[in-house]
């Protein structure tokens, strides 16, 4: 097989450009890591790109000593656990109902279950809502308002209506009402899909901010992300590590933002090589329509 | 008159013909188990999704904060007259379109140029490589990222080091609003390019080699490859993103200007849902707001019934 002369520059072209493409793309993260352990003053010159300058690991240590922020980090680990938990069972037993044909009324419910995708109450309502349901400065306002995502409940309907029917109808004669059948024999044999959207509740509910923001006041209550924010916002003393360690109360240094950057990352980093592939099936499953 | 199917004792199927009333109590004795399990999601739908939903009544009521949930008179059409003689709402309203439209025609295209580059890609472990870390950015909170834009950005971020080395200037972007929707619509990029090609990289694996061999017996290059057979192999996966992307073009990312903006550049950052979380939730005009989301939300979904109707129309592919 002969490639023209073009084709052959095209090639070294383009991946000129996907190899420019990457390091786009992971250069904010190398930056960051990078000024995570570098001394303020190279940060400040504008002298810290790709490698730490004047190596520090002092503000890891502030970070880590600094109590607030392993109370946020808690927070945001019981509220993925709870969350995705409430989110899972809902959404299982949503779709798993709706993947039924022989449920009457199933065209209609889908219908109101796709329809809030579409239009939503916006806002002012959803915050006078939640205020006025007792959910504010609780848990509660951040595991549910958001607890089926109508996305996530048809990619799981559509796998369970592809599996065969043969199977749970032996199970029916074998004596197994809905439920059982829907824990014995349905579940176990889902664990793709129920990986997938367990990775897709759990990656939002980690990256979550915004709920945290409206309905919750009290610090102690806060997940890392609002620890985060309030520190790249650069509200005053946000946190008692930013007050502790720096001179000028009023900014918070870019070494600090960086190493609880980095710290509120690592976790995402470190298992994304592992489920990175769930992912993209997931996104696969959902096109299937 | 309804029809249902009995199972009778293992034997063979028969049809009764009975009053609605019956039929509904059979159903309901055959599968009420499977109705049990629709309970609870259809009380969260209701309450959280639909609530809301009716919740806007408030855009046509007065609403007192920690009086009424639905507001305490009627008012009519009292708010939505006073946001169309409001000057920042129409300049909010022109900004959303300018950073929608942007993303709409700057962010589309990037992740399907993304895919055929890779396509051409033949070594597989550059491939994987590429690939994986162009998703990396959307597992990111939008904290993060917005941590990372500023942090970048700064006056003395990489950016700027890179604007002085070339013009002996430095420039203050995140205060400026002339700059504001370039920081938006190039993090954009940064965000989506990669995971957005997952579904053109799954089409193009979908396109039947065969055709490739006739192209090149027919002494078709690969430019003209890619344009006769590959473009063609992913336009209906286009066509439906495209359409999807029409529908949500208004809901620009509210939670990232939130983050980025500031006074300073409200000219071009203000976008309708960041003015009405102001007006609404920092000044306390719930009503006011509540009609300008309205507005939205009303516009949002026109414009998803009529992306898709056209698409039905003219390429008989749409989502529904």
């Amino acid at each position: 097989m002969k490639e023209s002369k073009q084709y052959k520059i095209f090639k070294v072209f383009n991946v000129s450009i996907l190899i420019i493409i990457v390091f786009c793309t992971l250069y904010p993260f190398l930056n960051v890591i990078a000024q995570s352990f570098s001394s303020e003053a190279y940060i400040n010159a504008g002298k810290v790109t790709l490698f730490p300058r004047g190596f520090n690991i002092d503000t890891y240590k502030t970070i880590a000593q600094d109590s607030m922020f392993w109370i946020n980090y808690k927070n945001t680990v019981v509220y993925t656990v709870v969350g995705t938990a409430i989110s899972m069972f809902l959404t299982t037993i949503f779709a798993y109902a709706l993947s039924k044909k022989r449920l009457v009324g199933r065209k209609f419910l889908t219908f109101f279950a796709v329809f809030t995708m579409f239009f939503n109450g916006g806002l002012v309502p959803n915050y006078v809502l939640i205020n006025s349901l007792g959910f504010g400065n609780s848990i509660w306002a951040i595991v549910i308002p958001g607890a089926i995502s109508v996305y996530n409940m048809l990619i799981m309907k559509s796998f369970f209506e592809n599996m065969p029917e043969e199977l749970e109808e032996a199970a029916s004669i074998d004596g197994l009402n809905t439920y059982g059948i829907l824990l014995k024999i349905v579940l176990p044999l889902s664990k793709a899909v129920i990986a997938t959207m367990i990775l897709f509740y759990a990656v939002g509910h980690w990256n979550s901010w915004f709920p945290a923001f409206l309905y919750l006041d009290q610090k102690e209550l806060f997940p890392v992300t609002m620890y985060l924010r309030n520190m790249i916002a650069g509200v005053t003393g946000a946190t008692s590590a930013g007050a502790s360690s720096a001179d000028n109360l009023t900014q918070i240094s870019a070494n600090i933002k960086s190493v609880t950057m980095v710290l509120t990352i690592l976790p995402i980093l470190t298992i994304y090589p592992f489920v990175q592939k769930y992912f993209v099936s997931g996104v696969m499953l959902g096109s299937v329509k | 008159m309804a029809e249902i199917k009995v199972e009778t004792g293992g034997e063979s199927n028969i049809i009764i013909k009975r009053s609605k009333l019956a039929v509904l109590g059979t159903i309901l004795r055959r599968d009420w188990q499977l109705y049990s399990l629709l309970v609870l999601p259809i009380i969260y739908l209701i309450i959280f999704k639909y609530g809301p939903m009716f919740g806007n009544i408030i855009a046509f009521r007065r609403f007192m904060p920690g009086g009424k949930i639905y507001g305490e008179s009627w008012v009519g059409l009292h708010y939505f007259k006073m946001f169309i003689n409001d000057p920042t709402f129409w300049n909010v309203f022109k900004n959303t379109l300018m950073l929608g439209g942007l993303t709409l025609i700057i962010c589309f295209p990037m992740p399907i140029i993304f895919a055929l580059l890779l396509n051409e890609i033949k070594a597989k472990k550059f491939k994987k490589f590429v690939q994986t870390a162009s998703y990396l950015p959307h597992f990111l909170s939008i904290v993060i990222v917005a941590g990372m834009i500023l942090q970048l950005t700064a006056v003395n971020g990489t950016i700027n080091s890179i604007v002085e080395f070339f013009t002996g200037e430095k420039i203050n972007f995140i205060q400026q609003a002339e700059w504001f929707r370039t920081i938006y619509v190039t993090s954009e990029i940064w965000q989506t390019m990669g995971w957005g090609a997952i579904l053109y990289l799954a089409a193009l694996t979908t396109i039947d080699e065969s055709l490739y061999e006739a192209a090149k017996i027919d002494g078709a290059n690969r430019w003209k490859q890619t344009l006769h057979i590959t473009i063609p192999g992913i336009l209906p996966t286009i066509v439906v993103l495209l359409i999807l992307n029409i529908g949500s073009f208004m809901a620009v990312g509210f939670e990232k200007i939130l983050l980025l903006y500031n006074p300073l550049t409200y000219q071009t950052s203000d976008v309708i849902s960041t003015y009405l979380y102001r007006v609404g939730l920092e000044s306390s005009n719930f009503s006011y707001a509540t009609a300008i989301g309205l507005f939205e939300s009303i516009i949002g979904l026109v414009l998803v019934l009529s992306a898709n109707g056209i698409s039905r129309k003219l390429t008989e592919r749409s989502l529904w």
